[in-house]
């Protein structure tokens, strides 16, 4: 077995802090963007207002329109402040928002320090860079984070950036505080080809469900801000202008929920082939099968739950959340806390 | 269960809410279709119902798709307290633990069979009723796609603008085009696409060509939930004729697959004995490397490696073999496993009156990561009273700043015996079977502990010592490495193997296939053009349709237009008109918009 690289390794440590102060940079020219976008909006909002006013029987109308399902009566509603917000689309629309560009600039050096950090470690071990909590958590943080930037290549999702990269940061800190594990080598049971299947694809997995926690979030936040809206309520947490309508965040998160739920299924499968090569059976009921299975069922449900009658939009978004609890319980409390055959994830 | 007619769909394309024909109202269709007619309270609520009514209501309701997703999400639910509580097929011991640590909730969670929680009634009758929900859905779905994927794809709609995707096309006069051509022309490119492809009216003066595709999407589907199915059926054929067995193997020690000869034995319902296999596995050797050179002092394993001679047969050859953790040995048709290793101090017990009561290697288990091994050796043959041995053994004894040995290395640099001897009644005499690895103290007399002046037993290695009283000695005479093996047979493995990967592509078909439909229609206009308008329809939800529509519309310019005569966006307001005429000998409803 090939000595470790501790110098490498120690750069890959000081890579990782770089990385995450890069990110924490990131994070707050995001917030930015959405306080100033938000604030923008108002402006606008506030003249429009102005105008409606002379109108009066133009804010009676909105209510009736609100039978005719989210979509319709959003465009009408939204229609004031389309100029700058990510439209339904989630296209790029062109209005430039220097603070979002910055954020996006710093997720992108805060990634590329990241990778970096994340190969060195694994060229320090000579091996996959997960075969740890340490490792699976800022492995799993630079797969988010590199998701997030390409989805952002085809589609408009900065308004998640505050949302996504406070969770990247969460997670290098949890794997910084909570699970620092110096590098080393494999133990006997991870020792085998499909550690390098089964983890990576739970990991992409797990990223793409990450995302759809931060939309299905956003989502809940903004289908209750249309109902009061249409109900003729005062405006609260104003940074959801810049976010999508309810709907069209639901559609988005359900087709990267789709990706996912299928790639979680072969990590499922994955996981059962290396059980039966390492244990003898490809499924024992132990703590960490069950909850792989709870989630998978789980998201089963939520795509059940899409083509039910009155199971989709919010109730959809509850079930997405409670998938990706599961997901952080099965990773979190299940890993350091359960005993089982999957106990030995270096903690 | 009757999904909307084809037509229906088509008659009334939802222009402008393409909405209406999400996943929620495509899959909704069956599942929907069936809720529809159980659940109108008024037709079902009425009292002459009858018992095939009741029959046929219940039957509607476990179907539907509510229930299914209501028993899916209850599915989940009852599979967790499967991982808080230990469980019986993992870990009986832990169980008995339990029951032990929590005399007042234990026995009640037993009677909720909460340590068995996946072979439970309760959960049992979750997972049993949601597949028969899912054979009561797929059943009629099946049926449905098998006459969808023999019907010719749906009538050209009046009204092509009123589509989700529209579009026009003109091709200039001159080019010699009619338009029965044309529309062969755009049913070429489509059916090259992939779409099944039917042509109308061609020898009209409005042709048409109807096309759709994705079929795979519901046969994926359909797949999908067929595979689970397998899956659930393949598991328990393997549980009807399986079985698997544990041994642990000293250094030296042969296995022979005989049922003596395993530790614990769990045969499938329908096992025969004659099922083994009469092979043996003699273990040489046991290899262990640490790793020393972690930076946290931590020393964790590396490798393990179990040199084996084996024979097939008694008769055979014996060959020599390694196991190795995600390694296993293929024997028999069995799969022979490593999963687990300690360290078999060799012990030898004289009684009082000086004769050998027990002598040989006893297994210890590892509690640790540096092999603190917890003893128990028994004794029952010694007399004049039968002697017990309850400790510790330590691969490498330091001891600490309050005189208590520890263990330092997982290697066995300083081995040592820490123990506690008892006499009396060891209770193995009874013929109830107890377990090897736990001496019941109670009713025996302690002879040697740190509370006693006689002092805890400590032996290193090739060192005797007499028990107090004359009631015999103890002596450490060398020291083995022993493997865990698990041996399994599942002979329904593949086929589990084979349904998994059937239904992992065919979700992937049913959640990433589109199914669309394509129509397009042709015309000559007064002035010699030849004017093609195009829509396209997604059944569910559809993200690319806007994409598939412009990569259409780019094949068909480029069969018509490719002599460099640029494409002619032509108003629509000419073509409506236009197929309003052509569509006048034709008897469908029309302008229900307009």
């Amino acid at each position: 077995m090939p000595s470790i690289d501790y110098q490498l390794a120690e750069y890959s440590d000081l890579f990782m802090l770089l990385a995450a102060f890069t990110y924490t940079v990131a994070f707050l020219a995001f917030t930015w963007d959405l306080a100033k976008s938000s604030k923008t909006l108002r402006a606008i909002d506030q003249k429009a207002g102005t105008v409606q006013a002379a109108v009066p029987a133009k804010k009676a109308m909105v209510p009736a329109g609100a039978p005719t399902g989210p979509e319709g009566s959003n465009r009408q509603w939204d229609a004031s402040s389309a100029a700058l917000t990510a439209d339904d689309a989630m296209g790029y629309t062109g209005e430039r928002r220097n603070a979002a560009r910055v954020a996006v600039a710093l997720t992108v050096l805060g990634t590329l320090i990241h990778v970096a950090a994340v190969v060195s470690r694994g060229l320090a071990a000579h091996r996959v860079p997960w075969g740890n909590m340490y490792e699976f958590c800022t492995t799993g943080a630079m797969v988010v984070s590199i998701v997030f930037l390409l989805v952002l290549l085809r589609r408009d999702l900065r308004f998640l950036g505050t949302f996504v990269v406070g969770l990247v940061l969460i997670m290098m800190m949890a794997a910084t505080i909570g699970f620092p594990t110096p590098v080393g080598h494999l133990i006997p049971a991870l020792q085998s080809y499909w550690l390098i299947i089964h983890v990576s694809v739970a990991v992409i997995a797990s990223a793409l469900f990450t995302l759809t926690f931060a939309m299905s979030v956003l989502q809940l936040l903004q289908a209750d801000r249309e109902a009061k809206a249409r109900a003729g309520g005062r405006e609260r947490l104003g940074f959801l202008k810049i976010v999508p309508s309810a709907q069209s965040l639901e559609t988005f998160s359900y087709r990267i929920n789709a990706v996912a739920f299928v790639l979680w299924t072969f990590t499922l499968m994955a996981g059962s082939v290396w059980a039966e090569q390492a244990w003898g059976r490809y499924w024992g009921w132990d703590t960490k099968e069950v909850w792989t299975f709870v989630i998978w069922v789980v998201y089963a449900g939520y795509l059940h739950a899409r083509a039910t009658r009155g199971w989709t939009g919010t109730r959809a978004a509850w079930l997405s959340i409670v998938g990706y609890l599961c997901v952080v319980f099965n990773f979190t409390i299940v890993n350091v806390y359960f005993s089982g055959l999957h106990s030995y994830s270096g903690v | 269960m009757k999904p909307e007619p084809d037509s229906e769909t088509t008659q009334t394309p939802p222009a402008d809410t393409p909405a209406a024909d999400t996943p929620a109202a495509a899959e909704a269709q069956t599942p929907g279709g069936k809720k529809k007619r159980g659940g109108k309270r008024d037709d079902v609520a009425l009292p002459a119902l009858g018992l095939t009514g009741t029959l046929r209501w219940a039957w509607t309701q476990l179907t539907s798709m509510r229930t299914a997703l209501f028993l899916l999400l209850l599915l989940a639910v009852a599979a967790v307290p499967g991982s808080l509580f230990p469980q019986r097929p993992a870990n009986p011991g832990a169980v008995t633990q339990y029951l032990e640590d929590n005399p007042g909730s234990g026995p009640w969670l037993d009677r909720f069979q909460l340590f068995d929680v996946y072979s439970s009634a309760w959960f049992s009758a979750i997972y049993l009723l949601l597949f028969i929900s899912l054979i009561g859905c797929v059943i009629p779905r099946a049926k449905v796609h098998w006459k969808a994927l023999r019907s010719k794809p749906p009538r050209t709609p009046k009204k092509l603008s009123r589509l989700p995707e529209y579009g026009t096309l003109a091709v200039p006069a001159g080019t010699g085009l009619t338009a029965a051509e044309a529309a062969r022309d755009a049913a070429q490119v489509l059916r090259k696409r992939g779409y099944r492809v039917e042509a109308r009216d061609l020898d009209t003066d409005r042709p048409s060509v109807a096309a759709e595709r994705g079929f795979a999407k519901e046969t994926g589907n359909l797949v999908f939930h067929v595979s689970l199915i397998g899956v659930l059926a393949s598991i328990a054929v393997g549980g009807l004729f399986g079985y698997n067995g544990q041994r642990i193997v000293v250094e030296g020690d042969t296995f022979v697959n005989t049922l003596v000869g395993y530790d614990t034995f769990s045969p499938g319902t329908n096992f025969a004995e004659s099922q083994l296999a009469p092979y043996s596995i003699t273990l040489d050797d046991f290899d262990v490397t640490f790793d020393r050179q972690s930076s946290t002092g931590n020393v964790q394993p590396l490798d393990f490696t179990a040199s084996v001679t084996v024979k097939e047969d008694p008769n055979d050859e014996p060959r020599t073999e390694t196991i190795k953790v995600n390694e296993p040995l293929t024997i028999g048709g069995t799969r022979v496993f490593l999963v687990g290793n300690g360290y078999a101090p060799v012990v030898t017990v004289r009684d009082g009156d000086g004769n050998i009561a027990f002598q040989g290697p006893v297994v210890g288990v590892p509690t640790d990561g540096v092999y603190t091994s917890l003893m128990v050796i028994k004794a029952p043959d010694a007399q004049p009273d039968q002697l017990g041995f309850v400790g510790f053994f330590l691969p490498t004894a330091l001891v600490d700043g309050n005189g208590v040995s520890f263990s330092g290395d997982p290697d066995p640099v300083n081995p040592q015996l820490n123990l506690n001897s008892y006499y009396g009644d060891l209770g193995l005499d009874e013929g109830v079977p107890g377990n090897v690895f736990v001496l019941d103290t109670d009713d025996l007399t302690p002879l040697n502990n740190r509370d006693l002046d006689s002092g805890g037993i400590v032996l290193a290695m090739n060192q005797v010592q007499d028990l107090p009283d004359g009631k015999g000695s103890i002596s450490f005479d060398g020291l083995l490495r022993y493997a865990a093996l698990d041996i399994h047979y599942d002979p329904a493995k593949f086929a589990v193997l084979i349904f998994a990967v059937l239904s992992l592509t065919g979700l992937s078909a049913s959640l990433f296939l589109a199914r669309r439909r394509v129509w397009v229609r042709t015309g000559t206009n007064d002035d010699g053009r030849i004017m093609v308008e195009y829509g396209l329809l997604a059944r569910g939800e559809d993200a690319r349709l806007e994409t598939e529509a412009e990569a259409l519309r780019g094949l068909l310019e480029k069969k018509w237009m490719a002599g460099g005569a640029a494409p002619q966006e032509d108003g629509p307001d000419t073509l409506a008109d236009a197929s309003v005429a052509g569509s006048a000998g034709r008897t469908e409803e029309s302008g229900k918009d307009d």
